[in-house]
Formats: structure tokens, C-alpha cells, sequence
């Protein structure tokens, strides 16, 4: 209450201040407080004053006036004076006297009446100024309600004038002003075209554009010479401020493309005064034509956004097949870019904008999402794709904290397999077993289950399961074997299948013989046909334990044997060997190798014997290329789609029993059995080769493929000579590769801090 | 009138002590000597009894009362625990259980858990007990009942462990010697205020308890913690009103997410007041309180300042009271009642002055001060453990309850093995393929993490050239600085802390924590998560300890290099393969710049034959004959999904172009010797 009374009283000082100014200068920015007389003596002929005739005055109308007298230094911007004239009781003239004139506000050019205005019309500052400038302004700004007047209008125009097509939401809105106050200082120029109505707007082909907001549109009709043609519009993209729409105007004012000579850096054009980008399109003396097409077309598409300047500098040193553009911002260089089409152009410099937009928007924002939500983990995402299949799970137990106990004890060999439930590789490794569990359905004395460690943590803790997928075989009164190998199926089975005991124990030298021939467990012959004797003396007790964990270590991939028997040492003396020792029966060339086993530990015991079941001349697999890598010697592989040919083969094998073998090991490599090769061969070659191919690979010590000059025929005598050109250095790597192995995906999950 | 003859009984104890002390020094060495001695058989005493008697260490635990838990047997007075024991989660995972377990003491024994002595989801006070006594019996945990240590002093010695033994004395005079004072006595002296007329007021600890004592009566409570409420809980149905008073403004636990405040079964009077029945809730400072009682033994509220002016010799009438100068004073209605529900504190009186065991300051006074490895600042070898501990986290976490203690008492004991016993902290050692899956495992199972969030936290260590990492469990993150140092492990190769919080701005008394848009859902915006979520710190070394001082305020550890949020989980299952595994995958990547993804065999031949360096997993799998070949079917979804490149397809006329090209290119090259050479091939780009 108080704080009005005060306000009043100020006012009214003010009032009484300004009063006074007017008679002095004439030209106060405030509202001038006049009797009738004094207002009507004071007109101007030509000069435009909104007033109000106020009487007594109500709360709605102070509220008015004071709208009023903010609105009077905008107004006095463009000529215009605010005046409230205060009608004397007894003045009955044709303002003052009448009840209804309270409610109205009248403006006049000299003291001819142009319009009058309901005051709540008139309801802020922005209101009064659109108002009135669009009732003065009634020439340059016409008001349409159809497509068809705009249509009309624009037809008029073509050839002679630019058109400004605005919609606003409603009258007197800040958008409104602002095209008001623009159409005050380009209402000669260009013809400006308003409408409140928003089915329009959708008529005028932007239906994305929501009818809450405001829009202007430049119809560029004056270059329209042909009638049937129609005006492009270009919508003005940023919100509709006094600012922006001068800057739009200015922009749609200067020329489409601008042709400069000099050096970029010095160009100065509307676009980089008003901090936008410029792209140059560089030129040369035979494709002038074609490149000015291409800047014009460019340079409709980048209209309003980016300008466009075609660079006519013919220089030597680059290569202009393709359209070349440099970016300049406010003469600082901002990219030099080499773009094939000029889609490209349109879209890095789209980026560029919304990229700022953004950037002005909100600070930081996710750059490139779709990288980082997409998975790359082939096991990840292909067990993500396979998640709504049922697995065939019956044939699997599954064991919990109560079961598990007695489980593992009631048959005389149990598989148990210890998972995670949401882990990847467990999931692959569940489905193997699944598998597996169909081949073996019905084998006596072998069952399997399946123990969740996500449900189930302290039996996994207990069996010592400490990382996810474990499977172990659980043999009745022997401890447990974990599997160490491949995690296929074939491997799988292979494992699971071989119950007799690893090593098995052999009491008797004719024991012995007999398993040595081979004619013992011949349906459970693994590797190769191959069986392992281990022979120690009965005081060997590390050695022996090591061997029997090597045993275990290898369970379903090679048969292995223990003998360690007193008469130990005449098995030693038969075979030549000190002990201990190994003996490996090979059952196919019927040949039984000795050897010393010198290191003590299981894993070397492991070591040695898989070292001792390698081939002379493998077929390389996914499955057994780790063993030959270990070797780490240079490989010679053969490149076959399909199996080898017998000549072939042999000359091979020649090859690998002759002299110098032994530096590195000869291989072939099954393209149809084994297809990832020919992605091998293709990040060798770059494009797959003829085959079969020999290829020099040595992946240890240079890194480094050669591959057999193909029109030589692969025979023992040109390889060997091959070889020797190698050696000498004379051959020329097929491609050197060093570590092409690198992480390089993007810095997003850090917080950087 | 017991408090009265209590504090008589202490008089006379500590007067005989006195005598005895004096006589009874110099000649120790013939003492009962125990490594460790626990005072106090409560939760938290008998929860390291467990540990130190699983370690085989020589240890005793002293209870003045004939039973464990001695303070379950009185507290809480209307005999509802507000501890949860849920029974079940639809899950079998012990340790997961756990989380939802909040009354369970740690031990190898499935039989002691609670679930199996209680069917109540808030069970009574006296199950507590029962257990407490089964713990200890079935564990055989050697506590001696009926001893009470009324005294402790120092008595330096340079042999001791810590340079000095602790001297016990008991009830009857008995001293016992110990190298380490685990102190375990919870928080048991009831809090007083002293105000005029405070001798009108009667303790939560012997009010009252049957409703019908408080027939048509007027109440007014002070204090506003869980035992005020359950108190006016109590009586609330049959008493004319209660009103309840106190100096700062209710803390709902489910706005504070700290369980130690006001709990929904105890908030009946909220709703009472807030719908207008007559009970009420105010604010005020007791210590400007004063009560006067008038003839007719109605208690009045007045306030110190009026009494100090009154002529003394007058009677109550005679008292000015708030309402005789403003007469809509609000406790201006006579009390029938005041009862003090006010909480209480830790028992310093035994402590000799030599062992410097401090109050906290403000609103931690009623604890011991106590570094964050649990240890006395004053004394070393003496830690605090249970309730008494809590200011660690108080009013954060869960430290003072038995819930989070048994994971800090575990703690505590990690930190004396490997001080006393060489015994470092253990510490598994995985290869580095199993750094997602080990955190993914302990971030939806590990309790101690869940509960003692922000307090404790998963320490990873990685190894030299991160190709294998050690995990250290719940270690107190507070002395993250001395790791090295407690541990007995060496971080010279970076490590990362697990740990859960909530989002910083989410919890507080005046929170409004159902706003709408609450929880995040978007991996992207994880690190807005609002409830309790994992996050993983990673430090390229060890913070300093002034780092660990400077942390940010409301952080629990200093700045890291990386640190990343898990999306908070409605469900606390944080095993998404998009939402969960993978942003977490991506950031360990980036820390450790090591691909982590896993392969198929196929992919690791074609890497093992075309790269000098592999991802560990076909490093450590694959190359170790472990490698995973799969089926067709999965081989066949990656492929799908652009993952695995599909070598079997039958090749296009452009690629039998492209051979034929490539044999002319081939043939030319070897006429043309040094000719250019054929370009790198990334096989990135084909995987």
C-alpha cells in the first residue's frame, strides 16, 4: 500500500518534471501529461502520437498507463509520442466526453484519427510498439489469411521485389515487434507479409515447425523472371529477435556467391563480419563454369547459415579433381577439408552449426552416442542374441549348496560345470555342454551338472572355483580334474569321455607291453594314436606326483600311463633311457620314442609331452596353431583351398625330414576346413592371392611374410633355393607388419576430471 | 531413584579402585596375559572373538553382564528391533542374502543366521538375545561372563607390541594384561540433559512401558530419535496427546538413507500430528527448558530465563509462565508426564587418562574420536569396534550397526593380522581377462560393500602391465593413503576402489527423495544416479594422505584420474550386458589402455597369425590351448552383428575380379623388384 502511494507521488514529480521538458525541447522520452487543449495545439502535421484521454483514473486503466509510459521511449524511437491527456471534469468534447472512450487509446498522424485501440490490446510495451507501428506501417506490412493472398502477392512481385513472409502466433507478442520494428527499417526495401493464421504456415510446407513459435521466411522473388517459376523461401532458422532478423535480411541481401581472387585470409564479406562461416570453393580456368554452378548450388543450401566464394586461384600444387573447401570464421582458419561431393560440403558444415548450437545450448553433450552403446564384444553380443532360445537343458543337474555333495559321488564319474549366469563366456560354455550332454545321454557311469556361482558362491568356493566357466570332473574316491583345454565341443566330449584313469596305473611290465601296443583302451585312443608311458623308480615321489597331475592336466587329449614299479629300471634298459623317463608309443608308424624327462614340474611335464606329439608337417587348425606358435620358430605355411595334392605333400614332407627343418616348422593350411585363413591371407596380401600359396611367416623375431613367387611350381628344390634367398635377404617382404594391434576406441566412460 | 543408587554403587567402586591402584602397581608381569582382549560381548565383541578364534589368535572377551548382549536384554525397551530380517529375496546367494540380513553376525556356520530364529521381518529384542547366546556357545568363543572392567590404564613396556600393554581391572580387582584393547562396549550411558525440573522427567530406560499406565494422560516426549517414537508409538492410542520435543527437525531415514533416523514403523506420530489428532511436534533447545510442577503435580513448560527471576521462596504459581505473556504460547497445556528419550552415549569413565580416549566433537560426542583404521588417535593398539565406532560414518553409513559393524570389525581384524601376524590381507590374484567379471560379481553379491557403502570398498591392484590384477575386499577406504602400509600389498601399478553411494544431492532431512524423474536410466547419465550405485575410483598411484585429506567435501576419497558410475539398478542387479557390463568394460579399458573384449578362437588365430600383440584374452585363453571356439550358432549371431567376419561365403565377381588382379599385380611385382610396397593392412577393421 504504502510502496504504491509512493510510487504515485514520484510519478506524478516525474510527470510534472516532463511536463515542463516538453514545452523546452520537445522530444522527452517520456509520457507527456497534457490537458485537451494543450494536446490537440501541440500536433504536428505529419507527426504520429498514441494518446490517451483519461479522466478518473480505475486500477485497470493505471495499470495501462503505466505500460504506457514505458512504451514511451520506445515509441519516441520511430517519431512516435505518448501522450496522456487528462480531460477536465466539466470537458464534454468528443474524447473526453464519452463513458466508452475510457476504455480506448487513439493514435493520430497530425491531428488526422489513423486508428483506435482497445487498451487491453495495448496490455505491455511490446504490444503498444507492435501495434502501433503495424497500424502505421499499414503499406509496407500487409496482413493475409490465405495461401492464396500470398500466392497472389508473391505473383505480383516477382521480377520487381524480395517478400518477408512472417507468421506469429498472435499480435502484440515480443515476435511480432521485432518484425514490426524490422519492417520500420526494410519495409521499403522488401515487401513484408504477416499472418497470425498457422494453417498457413503448414501450407507453406513446413510442417515440422510447430504453430506455437514464431517464423519468418525469405521469398527470394525479385531474381524470379519467369511467372510459372516459384519464389524460393528460405525459413530463417533462429528465433525471431530484432537482431536476428536484421541479420537474416542482410544476409539474404548479399550476393549468393562472391567470386574473389586474393588470398582467403583477406576476404572480408557480410557472413564473416557477422561471425559466420565462409567456404571457399576453389576454381580452376577450365571448370569455371562448373564450379560456380556448384557454389551457387551450394550456397543455396548453406543460405543463412554459411556464405559461399569461389576462389579462382589456379594452383599448381593441389589437385583439384575433387571440390576442395576451406572453412573461414571471422578470419580464422578453421579447416581445410578435401570433400568429394558437395553433399559433403552441406553436411560438415551443418555439423558445424548445430554442433555450435549445441555447443551454445548446453555445454557438453555426448558427441557420438551410437559408438559407445554399441557392442563390440563378439561373445558378449552374440550370446545377447541368443538369449531368448531355451537351452536343452534337461539332460544337466543342476546342483545347489545341498545337492552338490552327493551328487558328485553317486555316479562314478560327474562332470560338474561352475558358472555365472550373466557372464558371456559361461553362457557359450553352457551351451557346448549342452551339446555335449546329447552325445553323451545314456553312457554308463558319466552324468553331468551344473552348479550357478551367482547362485550358489560357497560351493564354488569350496571346489575352489575362483573364476568363471570351471568344468571339473568329479571321479568317485580321486580327487577332482579341472579341464584346461579348448573350450568346442569335440574337446568337450573328448574330456568327458575319458574315464579311465589319467595316468593309468600299471602294476606289471607285460602291463606295460600291452599298453604300449596300443591294444589296450584303442576306442579311447586320443591324440593322434599316440600313448604316453611315464617311468619313474619308486623313490621318484615329486617326480611321479608331478606326473600324475601332468596326467590329469592332459586327460582327454592324450592317453598317459604310469609305471613305477621296482623293476622300473628294466623297462628303462629296453628302451635306452635314463629314468625318469617317457615313452611314447606311436601306434601309426608303430614306433615307441624315449625321453628323459628333465624338468620336474607338471607343467613342464605338460610342455614336454604336448612338444612330443607335435607333428612333422601339420594341417594348421584354430584348435592346435597355440601349440606350434609356443615353438616359436618361423612358420612355412601352405595355403590350400582343399585338401593337398599327393605331389605337393610329399615334397613337403621331403622338405620337413631334410636338413635345416628343425629351424622352423612346416605346415599346411586347409582353407575350406579352416576359413579364417583366408583372413589371414587377406591381411598378408590385401587381396586374396592365387592358391595354393607358401608363405615364410615369422612372427617371432622380424615380423615379417614372404610369400613363394607363385610361378615357380612348389617343389622340394625351389623351396629350398626360396629359403636360401631368404635367408640371404634378398627376398622382399610380401608385407612387413609390425604391430597392427592397438587399442583405439574413444575416451567416453571417463569423467574427466 | 535406580539411577541414584547406581551412581552410590559407582562411588564406592571407584573409591575402592583408588585404594587398590594405588597398592596394586609395579609387580604386572605375573598377570593373565591375552594378545587381544574385547570388552563387551555384544554383537561386535563376539563378531571378533569370531574372527580372532578362527585365526587361532589368543584372545578374551569380557561381559560384566551373565549373557551376551546385555544391552538387547533392556533395549529396546518395547522390544521391537527395527533391523530387518528378511527371510526372502527370491534369491540363494548367501552373501547376497546378507544385504537384506540386517541382524546376522559373520560367521562359516549357515545355522547362525537370523532368518533361522525369527519369523518377524522386525524380530523382538529378546531373539537377539537368544542368538547372541547361541553365537557364543555354538562358536565356542571364549567369553568370560560376570567380569566387569572398571579400570584401564597403560603400562609401558618396549617389548609389547605396541610399546605398551594394557592393564585390565575388574570388579573384583583382578587386572589382566593385553597387548590389544578392542573396545566393544557399545554406546550404553543414557543420555541427560540437566535442566531446571529435569528431576520431573523419567528415562527411556525405566519409563513405563505397559500403554495403560498412560490412560487419558498428556505427554510430552524429549528427544526425536527412533526410541522417542517408538515411545509415543506406544502410548499413542491411549493418551489424551503426546507432544514431542527436541532441537533439530525430524530426519526421516528414508530421505537420509541412514537407518539410524526416524524409521517408518516408528513414524505413527507423524501422521497423528500432521492430520491434526491432538499430538504434536515441535522444535526448541532443551537446555533452555525448564518444568515446574504445580500442586496438583502437572508438569509445566517454562523456560530457564523465567526462573531466574523468580523470587524463590515462592511456590510454582509464583512462576511466570511463556503463556502469561503470550497466551498462545504452544506447550502452554500441563503435562501429566515428561519423558526423556534422548539416546545415549559411550562409557569414557573407565578409560585411564593416559590412553587419551576423547569425545568426538558436536554431534559426535557421544563417541569416541578414532581414526579411520578404527584405532584410539590416542592410543595405539586400542580400537574401537560395534556401535561405539560409529563416527566414522555417522550419519552416513551403517557402521554403527550390526549390519555394517560385522563387515568393519572384519576389517579391523584384516588390519591386526598383518600388523601382528605377518599375515597380509587377502588378496586373490586373477588374470586381467576377469577384471569385469571380478567387479560385476562383487558389485551384485559382495554385502559388506552394500552396507558400509562409501566406507568401505574393493581395492584392485593391478600387476605390472596390467595383465593380471590382486582384489582386496572391503578395505576401510578412509586409510586408502596407508594401504601398502595395513595391507602388507604394493600398489605401484595403479589400482582401482570399488565402492557405492548414493548421488550426492539425494539424501538429507529436507530432501524430497520421490521427486518425480528420480532414478536415472540411461547408462550415459549414470554418473547422476541418485541411488545406491557402484562406482569405480582409479588412481595411476596411491593417493597421499594429505590427498586423502583434501578429498572434496561429501566425497569418501580423493580425486581420482577416471572414475565411473554404474547406472543405478531398480532391481540392485547390475548384470545388464548394454546398460551395465559394457560402460564399465570400456572405461577399465581406457584406464588400463587394454582391450578386454572377449574373443572367439577363430578371431585369436587370425590375430595370433597376423599381430605381434594380442588382447589378453586371446593372450591368456587361446594361447594357452583354453580358447574359445563356440558353436556355429553363436559364431554365426556375431557374424550377424558384424563381430566376426564370415570367411566360408562364397566371393562375388568383384572379388574373383579382385584375385585375378591381384595374381597379374603379383606376377609384375616379382619382375619389378622395388616396385611400392604393398600398404599396412589394419585388420581392426575386419573384427
Amino acid at each position: 500500500m504504502r510502496s504504491q502511494m509512493n510510487r504515485r507521488v514520484s510519478c506524478f514529480s516525474v510527470l510534472l518534471l516532463c511536463t515542463h521538458c516538453l514545452f523546452v525541447a520537445g522530444n522527452a522520452n517520456t509520457l507527456l501529461e497534457l490537458s485537451t487543449q494543450e494536446y490537440f495545439s501541440s500536433l504536428e502535421p505529419g507527426r504520429a502520437s498514441l494518446v490517451y484521454f483519461s479522466r478518473d483514473v480505475s486500477p485497470g486503466v493505471r495499470l495501462f498507463l503505466e505500460q504506457l509510459e514505458d512504451s514511451a521511449g520506445a515509441l519516441q524511437e520511430y517519431g512516435i509520442s505518448a501522450v496522456k491527456v487528462n480531460c477536465l471534469k466539466e470537458d464534454r468534447s468528443r474524447y473526453c466526453g464519452k463513458e466508452n472512450t475510457l476504455m480506448k487509446a487513439y493514435l493520430f498522424r497530425g491531428n488526422v484519427l489513423l486508428r483506435e485501440f482497445p487498451t487491453d490490446a495495448l496490455f505491455d510495451v511490446n504490444a503498444i510498439v507492435a501495434n502501433v507501428l503495424f497500424a502505421l506501417l499499414f503499406n509496407e506490412v500487409k496482413y493475409i489469411s490465405t495461401l492464396v493472398e500470398l500466392q497472389n502477392l508473391e505473383n505480383s512481385l516477382k521480377g520487381r521485389s524480395n517478400v518477408v513472409f512472417v507468421y506469429v502466433p498472435a499480435t502484440g507478442t515480443p515476435e511480432h515487434r521485432a518484425v514490426m520494428e524490422a519492417a520500420f527499417v526494410y519495409g521499403t526495401a522488401h515487401q513484408f507479409v504477416l499472418t497470425t493464421e498457422g494453417v498457413l504456415l503448414k501450407n507453406v510446407g513446413h510442417d515440422d515447425s510447430d504453430t506455437l513459435s514464431a517464423r519468418l521466411f525469405f521469398c527470394h522473388c525479385q531474381g524470379v523472371l519467369d511467372r510459372t517459376q516459384p519464389c524460393r523461401r528460405t525459413p530463417m532458422s533462429r528465433p525471431l529477435t530484432t537482431v536476428n532478423i536484421h541479420t537474416h535480411l542482410k544476409l539474404m541481401a548479399a550476393p549468393l556467391v562472391t567470386e574473389v581472387a586474393e588470398d582467403p585470409e583477406k576476404v572480408s564479406t557480410v557472413h564473416l563480419q557477422l561471425g559466420l562461416p565462409l567456404v571457399f570453393i576453389l576454381s580452376q580456368k577450365e571448370t569455371y563454369e562448373v564450379d560456380k554452378r556448384t557454389a551457387e548450388f551450394v550456397a543455396w543450401q548453406l543460405l543463412g547459415k554459411a556464405g559461399v566464394a569461389l576462389l579462382s586461384r589456379y594452383l599448381r600444387s593441389v589437385i583439384l579433381r575433387s571440390i576442395a573447401i576451406l572453412l573461414l570464421k571471422a578470419g580464422v582458419q578453421i579447416k581445410y577439408l578435401v570433400l568429394e561431393d558437395t553433399d559433403e560440403i552441406i553436411a560438415v558444415l551443418e555439423d558445424k552449426i548445430k554442433g555450435e548450437q549445441i555447443h551454445e545450448e548446453e555445454d557438453e553433450e555426448e558427441e557420438d552416442e551410437k559408438d559407445h552403446n554399441e557392442q563390440d564384444d563378439q561373445v558378449m553380443e552374440a550370446v545377447h542374441r541368443d538369449r531368448k532360445r531355451e537351452l536343452p537343458l534337461d539332460l544337466i543337474r543342476t546342483l545347489t549348496e545341498e545337492t552338490f555333495n552327493a551328487a558328485v559321488t553317486e555316479t562314478t564319474h560327474t562332470g560338474v560345470l561352475f558358472y555365472a549366469s550373466w557372464e558371456a563366456v559361461c553362457l557359450v560354455m553352457l551351451q557346448l555342454y549342452a551339446e555335449v550332454a546329447v552325445d553323451l545321454k545314456g553312457t554308463q557311469g558319466i552324468s553331468l551338472a551344473k552348479v550357478n556361482c551367482w547362485d550358489w558362491p560357497d560351493v564354488c568356493m569350496k571346489e575352489n572355483v575362483t573364476q568363471f566357466p570351471v568344468l571339473k570332473m568329479y571321479e568317485k574316491g580321486a580327487r577332482s580334474v579341472a579341464y584346461a583345454g579348448m573350450l568346442g565341443k569335440a574337446e568337450l566330449l573328448r574330456f568327458l569321455r575319458s574315464t579311465i584313469s589319467c595316468p593309468l596305473k600299471l602294476s606289471t611290465i607285460e602291463e606295460v607291453e600291452e599298453y604300449l601296443s596300443g591294444e589296450v583302451h584303442a576306442d579311447l585312443l586320443l591324440h593322434r594314436s599316440t600313448s604316453v608311458l611315464g617311468i619313474f623308480c619308486p623313490s621318484m615321489k615329486e617326480a611321479r606326483e608331478a606326473f600324475v597331475e601332468a596326467g590329469n592336466l592332459l586327460r582327454g587329449y592324450v592317453t598317459t600311463g604310469l609305471y613305477a614299479e621296482d623293476d622300473a629300471l628294466v623297462l628303462a634298459q629296453k628302451y635306452a633311457v635314463a629314468l625318469p623317463a617317457l615313452l611314447l608309443a606311436r601306434h601309426e608308424d608303430h614306433k615307441i620314442d624315449s625321453v628323459l624327462l628333465s624338468k620336474q614340474s607338471a607343467q613342464d611335464m605338460v610342455q614336454t609331452i604336448r612338444a612330443e606329439l607335435l607333428e612333422t608337417f601339420p594341417e594348421i587348425t584354430v584348435e592346435n596353431l597355440p601349440d606350434y606358435l609356443r615353438l616359436e620358430k618361423p612358420l612355412l605355411i601352405l595355403f590350400s583351398d582343399g585338401d593337398l595334392n599327393q605331389g605337393m605333400r610329399t615334397d613337403m614332407l621331403s622338405l620337413v625330414n631334410g636338413k635345416g627343418h628343425e629351424a622352423f616348422v612346416a605346415c599346411w593350411l586347409n582353407l575350406k576346413k579352416t576359413p579364417v585363413g583366408r583372413g589371414v591371407l587377406k591381411a598378408y596380401f590385401g587381396t586374396p592371392p592365387p592358391l595354393p600359396l607358401l608363405a615364410w611367416v615369422n612372427l617371432h623375431s622380424s615380423g615379417q611374410v614372404f610369400a613363394f613367387p607363385s610361378e615357380q611350381p612348389v617343389t622340394e628344390m625351389n623351396i629350398l633355393s626360396w629359403l636360401e634367398k631368404l635367408k640371404a635377404g634378398l627376398e622382399r617382404p610380401s608385407s612387413k607388419y609390425s604391430c597392427l594391434y592397438n587399442i583405439s576406441r574413444h575416451c567416453w566412460p571417463l569423467v574427466c576430471l | 531413584m535406580a539411577s541414584s543408587a547406581a551412581q552410590h554403587a559407582w562411588g564406592l567402586l571407584l573409591n575402592f579402585l583408588f585404594y587398590v591402584g594405588s597398592y596394586d602397581t609395579g609387580s604386572t608381569s605375573t598377570l593373565p596375559h591375552h594378545n587381544y582382549c574385547i570388552i563387551g560381548a555384544g554383537p561386535s565383541g563376539l563378531q571378533m572373538a569370531y574372527f580372532l578364534q578362527r585365526a587361532g589368535r589368543d584372545y578374551v572377551v569380557f561381559e560384566r553382564s551373565h549373557a551376551p548382549g546385555s544391552f538387547f536384554a533392556l533395549y529396546p525397551r518395547h522390544r521391537k528391533l527395527i533391523s530387518i530380517n528378511k527371510r526372502y529375496t527370491g534369491k540363494t546367494n548367501s552373501e547376497f542374502n546378507l544385504r537384506h540380513d540386517w541382524n546376522s553376525l559373520l560367521s562359516h556356520d549357515s545355522r547362525l543366521l537370523f532368518r533361522h530364529y525369527s519369523r518377524d521381518f522386525f524380530p523382538d529384542a529378546d531373539t537377539m538375545v537368544h542368538y547372541l547366546e547361541d553365537f557364543a556357545s555354538m562358536l565356542e568363543l571364549r567369553v568370560q561372563y560376570n567380569i566387569a572392567i572398571i579400570h584401564v590404564r597403560l603400562e609401558k613396556d618396549p617389548q609389547a607390541w605396541n610399546g605398551h600393554y594394557f592393564i585390565l581391572t575388574d570388579h573384583k580387582n583382578q587386572n589382566y594384561k593385553c597387548s590389544v584393547l578392542l573396545v566393544a562396549t557399545g554406546t550404553w550411558v543414557p543420555n541427560v540433559v540437566n535442566f531446571p525440573g529435569s528431576e520431573f522427567v523419567e528415562g527411556y530406560e525405566s519409563v513405563s512401558i505397559n500403554p495403560e499406565d498412560f490412560a487419558g494422560q498428556t505427554v510430552l516426549i524429549l528427544g526425536r530419535g527412533n526410541s522417542a517414537f517408538e515411545t509415543a508409538e506406544n502410548i499413542l492410542g491411549i493418551t489424551n496427546f503426546v507432544h514431542m520435543v527436541s532441537r533439530s527437525r525430524v530426519r526421516l531415514s528414508w530421505a537420509t538413507h541412514y537407518v539410524g533416523d526416524l524409521r517408518a514403523i516408528n513414524n505413527g506420530l507423524l501422521d497423528t500430528y500432521q492430520l491434526k489428532s491432538l499430538d504434536g511436534l515441535l522444535e526448541g533447545d532443551l537446555e533452555d527448558l525448564a518444568i515446574v510442577k504445580d500442586k496438583k503435580g502437572k508438569l509445566h513448560i517454562t523456560l530457564k530465563f523465567y526462573l531466574e527471576n523468580r523470587n524463590r521462596s515462592a511456590g510454582a504459581e509464583s512462576v511466570t509462565l511463556p503463556q502469561d505473556e503470550l497466551d498462545n504460547f504452544a506447550t502452554r497445556a500441563p503435562y501429566d508426564r515428561v519423558i526423556r528419550c534422548l539416546g545415549w552415549k559411550f562409557d569414557f569413565s573407565i578409560y585411564n587418562r593416559s590412553l587419551r580416549l576423547m569425545p568426538g566433537k558436536g554431534n559426535k560426542k557421544k563417541y569416541p574420536q578414532i581414526k579411520p583404521s578404527y584405532e584410539s588417535r590416542g592410543t595405539r593398539g586400542l580400537f574401537v569396534l560395534g556401535t561405539a565406532s560409529h563416527s566414522i560414518d555417522f550419519r552416513k553409513s551403517a557402521g554403527g550397526f550390526i549390519h555394517g559393524f560385522r563387515y568393519t570389525t572384519r576389517a579391523v581384524h584384516r588390519l591386526l593380522e598383518h600388523r601382528h601376524h605377518n599375515v597380509p590381507w587377502p588378496s586373490p590374484i586373477y588374470p586381467i581377462t576377469q577384471l569385469t567379471n571380478s567387479i560385476i560379481k562383487r558389485v551384485n553379491e559382495a554385502s559388506g560393500l552394500y552396507q558400509m557403502f562409501s566406507v568401505l570398498g574393493d581395492i584392485i591392484l593391478l600387476r605390472e602391465n596390467a595383465t593380471a590384477f590382486e582384489y582386496l575386499e572391503e578395505y576401510p577406504v578412509g586409510i586408502l593413503a596407508e594401504l601398502e602400509l595395513h595391507t602388507g600389498r604394493k600398489a605401484h601399478n595403479g589400482l582401482f576402489v570399488v565402492i557405492m553411494e548414493y548421488g550426492k544431492n539425494f539424501s538429507g532431512a529436507d530432501k524430497d527423495v520421490f521427486y518425480y524423474n528420480r532414478a536415472v536410466g540411461e547408462a550415459q547419465h549414470a554418473w547422476q544416479s541418485n541411488f545406491l550405485h557402484p562406482v569405480i575410483y582409479y588412481y595411476k598411484r596411491l593417493p597421499t594422505e594429505r590427498e586423502m585429506r583434501l578429498h572434496p567435501p561429501d566425497w569418501p576419497l580423493s580425486r581420482p584420474d577416471a572414475i565411473h558410475h554404474i547406472v543405478e539398478d531398480f532391481l540392485t542387479d547390475w548384470t545388464a550386458p548394454n546398460a551395465h557390463i559394457l560402460p564399465l568394460r570400456r572405461f577399465l579399458e581406457n584406464c588400463l589402455g587394454t582391450d578386454l573384449r572377449s574373443f572367439f578362437a577363430e578371431s585369436c588365430f587370425l590375430f595370433a597369425l597376423t599381430r605381434q600383440k594380442m588382447p589378453p584374452f586371446c593372450q591368456q585363453g587361446y594361447m594357452r590351448m583354453q580358447g574359445l571356439v563356440g558353436n556355429e550358432r553363436l559364431r554365426h549371431h556375431a557374424m550377424e552383428a558384424g563381430l566376426l567376419k564370415d570367411y566360408t561365403v562364397k566371393h562375388s565377381t568383384d572379388e574373383l575380379l579382385g584375385w585375378q588382379r591381384s595374381r597379374d599385380q603379383l606376377l609384375r611385382d616379382h619382375m619389378t623388384p622395388g616396385s611400392s610396397l604393398y600398404p599396412l593392412v589394419n585388420t581392426k577393421d575386419e573384427l
